[in-house]
């Protein structure tokens, strides 16, 4: 009798084929979005420039959306994020390089719909990141703003650790450098 | 506090719109395996979650939103995304239910998380028209299985699609209202409303 009545209280057993699956640990989509959108936004505007951000910010999630359901178990789901980002910065990239209007430049007018508090901050906050060599910019973004330690930047960006680790020394002192200055005037 | 440099003002508003963009996108992209809403109601705030071929899952908030996802993802797919649009029939339709506009409920529904007898149950239920209750071995009889009384009730137990399929509707032999996923005193209201009765709260209190 108590067979029964125990397994009464547990939650539905798994189709078959279902248990055991790779897959099968991942949380809801929904929660990686949530806990990593902010930050991948962030990467997409200082790699990419606001401008295109939404864009890249889209196409990685809806990539990464795409992968996810083969996602080992245990992934460092940030990391694994920020490489689908710079795999779509280089892909925004090629793409601008065809076009004839140069992608760096800065929006003359607030792009996002809705009250934007400090367009001018923000605005010169892009222009000090877009004066960045590419590889300064990819390395801040990848290391100071996601975290990622210089060794997997340098497997993303290409050349050394201490090269990436260098490259991004270099790029927060002259953004604090450009920002600090224009910010005391 | 790199971080905070590149954070701008407008990344709350900005988010939520690209969130908003993205549930679309993959939608149409066919990458959108369930979709999930969340509705308010008398009985408190519901989950709706949908696949592709219609709504799989309700719940209560007592069954814990987050748990429910969670189950959701491990046993369908974790492309489990927030995406009201394609929840926006259900949600106008519970709503009507609660307003006493609607006795019947006109959406597709996904039943591949119950299977077997459990599954015959659902379809019994089905049939159970608004205002009216049966008894749990009613329901067996029905079923075909007059005594698997209390396999039907793990059957309403573990009903994934409440409301939608009313299991609220059946009760206890001997009168009693029985045992209900969103607990008894939401089954008590449910079946007072149906029953046209004004008073749902003071029925509330019959009975141990």
């Amino acid at each position: 009798m108590s067979g029964p009545a125990t397994s009464r209280e547990r939650p539905a057993a798994r189709p078959p084929g279902v248990e055991g699956r790779t897959g099968g640990d991942l949380e809801p989509f929904e929660a990686v979005v949530e806990r990593h959108g902010a930050l991948v936004l962030r990467v997409c505007r200082a790699v990419v420039g606001p401008d295109a951000a939404d864009d890249a910010w889209s196409e990685t999630f809806l990539a990464a959306l795409r992968a996810y359901p083969s996602l080992p178990t245990g992934s460092d789901v940030r990391a694994w994020l920020v490489t689908i980002a710079h795999r779509k910065a280089l892909d925004a990239h090629r793409a601008a390089r065809r076009r004839p209007v140069p992608a760096e430049r800065l929006p003359e007018v607030a792009a996002p719909e809705g009250p934007v508090p400090d367009p001018v901050r923000d605005e010169r906050l892009w222009a000090a990141v877009a004066a960045l060599p590419p590889k300064q910019r990819r390395c801040v973004a990848y290391h100071h703003l996601a975290g990622l330690p210089h060794a997997e930047v340098a497997a993303l960006v290409g050349g050394t650790p201490e090269a990436a680790r260098r490259a991004a020394a270099d790029g927060i002192a002259a953004l604090r450098r450009t920002w600090g200055r224009e910010d005391g005037e | 506090m790199d971080e905070d440099l590149f954070a701008t003002a407008d990344e709350g508003a900005e988010l939520t719109a690209l969130r908003a963009a993205l549930a679309g996108r993959a939608d149409a992209a066919g990458l959108l395996d369930v979709a999930y809403r969340t509705v308010d109601s008398p009985v408190g705030p519901l989950l709706l979650a949908a696949t592709g071929r219609g709504v799989v899952r309700v719940a209560f908030a007592r069954e814990d939103h987050d748990a429910v996802l969670a189950q959701l993802a491990a046993r369908l797919s974790p492309r489990v995304l927030r995406a009201p649009d394609r929840l926006e029939a259900a949600a106008r339709q519970v709503g009507e239910y609660f307003e006493g506009g609607r006795r019947d409920f006109a959406v597709p529904l996904d039943l591949s998380l119950v299977s077997g007898f459990r599954r015959d149950v659902l379809g019994v239920l089905r049939g159970l028209g608004y205002g009216t209750t049966a008894s749990y071995a009613r329901v067996a009889g029905l079923a075909g299985n007059p005594r698997a009384v209390r396999a039907v009730g793990t059957a309403c137990a573990r009903n994934p699609l409440p409301l939608l399929v009313p299991c609220h509707r059946v009760v206890r032999s001997d009168g009693g209202t029985g045992e209900y996923l969103g607990g008894t005193d939401a089954k008590r209201l449910l079946l007072a409303m149906e029953a046209g009765s004004t008073s749902a709260g003071e029925r509330g209190m019959v009975g141990p």
